[in-house]
């Protein structure tokens, strides 16, 4: 039995993948700061349009990169003032960011329907793309899937390993304590909540650019909130952001493959694979809730206003 | 400089004022948006917002598509004030559409006049069934229901185009996604002839005086809301919070449900693969914008129905796009909730009288 059609699926399963683990490596710094942001797929809508539009006009697909990254925090800054500076309620202002997003994306959209793009280029990285098996896998890919590796990694060095992120968790679990030091609890929540937004832009373009090179209404069909799903199952640590985000990346192309090895099921049930795979993981992780209190930020979603 | 001053309690004033200052602002950002997209915004906003109120037909029209909102707003909202986030009303819409309008398709040659209720029941535990899902998970498993019923309405959807593409697809359809016409028999009766007025309008009515009573006069009204002002104090006081995520998400559920079977059995005749613009999630706007109140969300599900109305105008007469519609939702909803800060806080220019530095907790 050969085992040749095995490096294409375990492609397809990184670029499933590296859409979710960016927005999501976003979400988790929005998180640890005590935010919490459930606009990412109206983020992700944006910056997947932008990103095409941008690539489309210039043709260049980093200028498209940029832009669908700065999409997304211009929408992450709209929700901060909203959150941040005028008080809102955390949970509505993320819906809201959601409905607009989608909207603010189709209208952006309308005249990309349809248009094809050429997909990022894939770099080769030298001598490592040569290694049988995983070499075509993980080496050659292109810039926004080794973006999301040194993304996480640089983000789980900078909560656990910097005294700016050891600031950041601390305002997550106390901001009245960490006010009362005298770090900027507002500032600093502003800057986690851009970066989200910078990520899940970053998330939206890999769409748009790479994963499926077009632009189609609602395409990101989920992810911003599968996404925010997996920030809960991975009980708010990177490492384990990266196991979820390729977890499911594996169910969602398992569905695209069920088909080809020869069983009949109706395409639909399989396309609710990866949302009944979100609320199942949910469940599991949720159902001992010790484990979500001890590890979720202790001010996630809460208010904060300092006068004075 | 800018600041923000505790009003102490809060202000009924802008309870009511908010809403209206977040509509002229939205007005004025649509103006704006409008003038970008290179139309005149005083034509454009006159074709969104007056035009479909000119017409001969126009508050019929207003209410029939005003209806599946108030209905779904209303059960929203009283779970949104326990903050009990279902957000997955489109879902529940869809399934009661199914539930009940498989029944309807199954008797649609027969000759009862019990089948109109037994579609509107069916359509009602259908929306239940849907939100019971969540409501398990999050009594049983502690799980979120803002993720969990978001996730079933993709689940639904898809169900709904397995349906209408397999098995209850049209035969003499041509092939499109949908399900033969509802005869007569599976029809909700039209209320004056003429329009497109139907029973759904007038039990969404009901709905919302059922719904204040409920609010106002009852102990459920009351736990529900002590348990979204004040956690603890519901603690203290012995309301059960699980029986009060299963009553917001079963109401929430049956009355999007309800909706849902009202639309596919009046105004489109059948299932199709298109059976709702997104009522489901528009009605959290509706919720939001009414104050989380019955009365208001009759007014709310008003106003963001004519912003459907007036988006079909503005595609047909001015060659906007649809998307338009969803944009205004969306800002709306966008400063409506940054104006809400006007209920606890007043705004201030300089430095503060006092130097006392405490830390105020709004709505805590």
């Amino acid at each position: 039995m050969s085992f040749v059609w095995i490096v294409p699926v375990l492609l397809s399963v990184v670029s499933a993948a590296t859409p979710l683990l960016l927005a999501a490596t976003g979400e988790l710094v929005t998180e640890k700061s005590g935010v919490l942001n459930l606009g990412i797929e109206g983020m992700m809508l944006v910056g997947a349009v932008i990103g095409f539009a941008v690539t489309m006009t210039t043709g260049s697909s980093i200028l498209g990169v940029a832009a669908a990254a700065l999409a997304g925090a211009a929408l992450a800054g709209a929700f901060a003032i909203l959150t941040q500076l005028l008080l809102a309620n955390q949970v509505a202002t993320g819906l809201a960011l959601a409905i607009l997003g989608t909207g603010l994306s189709a209208l952006i959209g309308k005249s990309y329907v349809g248009v094809a793009l050429t997909p990022l280029p894939k770099l080769s990285l030298p001598i490592l793309s040569g290694l049988p098996f995983i070499g075509p896998i993980l080496f050659h890919q292109d810039f926004l899937v080794y973006a999301s590796f040194a993304l996480l990694a640089g983000v789980s060095w900078f909560l656990y390993r910097t005294h700016a992120g050891l600031v950041l968790r601390a305002i997550g679990d106390s901001h009245e304590a960490a006010h009362a030091i005298g770090y900027r609890v507002v500032a600093i929540r502003f800057a986690a909540i851009l970066f989200g937004g910078l990520c899940s832009g970053l998330a939206g373009g890999y769409m748009s650019l790479s994963y499926t090179p077009m632009w189609a209404e609602n395409m990101t069909a989920g992810r911003g909130w599968i996404a925010l799903a997996l920030v809960v199952f991975a009980t708010w640590r990177p490492a384990r952001l990266l196991f979820g985000a390729y977890l499911f990346g594996g169910i969602t192309i398992l569905q695209l493959h069920v088909q080809g090895l020869g069983i009949a099921i109706p395409s639909q049930f399989l396309s609710m694979l990866p949302y009944l795979a979100t609320i199942l993981v949910l469940v599991l992780i949720s159902r001992d809730s010790a484990k979500i209190r001890l590890n979720a930020p202790a001010c996630l979603g809460k208010r904060f206003h300092a006068t004075g | 400089m800018l600041r923000l001053e505790p009003r102490g309690e809060f202000s009924r004033a802008w309870t009511y004022g908010s809403p209206l200052l977040a509509i002229v602002l939205t007005l004025i950002t649509t103006a704006l948006i409008f003038a970008i997209l290179g139309k005149d915004p005083g034509q454009a906003l006159y074709t969104f917002f007056i035009k479909p109120l000119t017409t001969s037909d126009s508050a019929s029209e207003l209410l029939v598509k005003a209806s599946p909102l108030i209905l779904i707003a209303t059960g929203l909202s009283l779970g949104f004030r326990a903050n009990v986030w279902n957000i997955g009303a489109e879902g529940q819409y869809t399934l009661g559409a199914l539930a009940g309008g498989g029944l309807g398709l199954w008797f649609n040659n027969s000759h009862s006049g019990l089948v109109i209720p037994a579609m509107i029941v069916a359509g009602v535990l259908g929306g239940m069934a849907w939100a019971a899902i969540p409501a398990w998970l999050r009594t049983r498993f502690n799980a979120n229901e803002i993720l969990t019923s978001l996730m079933l309405t993709y689940v639904a959807q898809l169900i709904l185009i397995y349906l209408v593409t397999g098995p209850w697809r049209d035969p003499q359809g041509y092939g499109f996604p949908q399900s033969e016409m509802f005869n007569d028999v599976a029809t909700i009766p039209i209320l004056i002839s003429g329009t497109r007025l139907h029973l759904g309008v007038l039990i969404a009515l009901l709905v919302v005086g059922l719904a204040w009573l409920l609010l106002g006069k009852s102990l459920v009204g009351f736990q529900l809301k002590v348990l979204g002002q004040a956690p603890r104090a519901a603690r203290y006081a012995g309301f059960s919070n699980n029986k009060l995520i299963w009553f917001s998400l079963l109401l929430g559920g049956g009355l999007a449900g309800a909706a849902g079977l009202f639309e596919v059995s009046g105004p489109v005749g059948q299932l199709t693969s298109q059976i709702s613009p997104g009522y489901g999630f528009t009605a959290i706007i509706v919720a939001f914008l009414g104050r989380l109140h019955p009365v208001g969300v009759l007014f709310a599900g008003l106003l963001l129905a004519l912003s459907y109305l007036g988006g079909e105008a503005a595609q047909i007469d001015l060659g906007l796009p649809g998307a338009v519609t969803g944009i205004f939702q969306g800002i709306l909803l966008f400063y409506l909730l940054g104006c809400d800060i006007l209920i606890h806080y007043r705004l201030r220019f300089g430095r503060p009288r006092t130097t006392l530095g405490t830390a105020a907790r709004p709505a805590a």
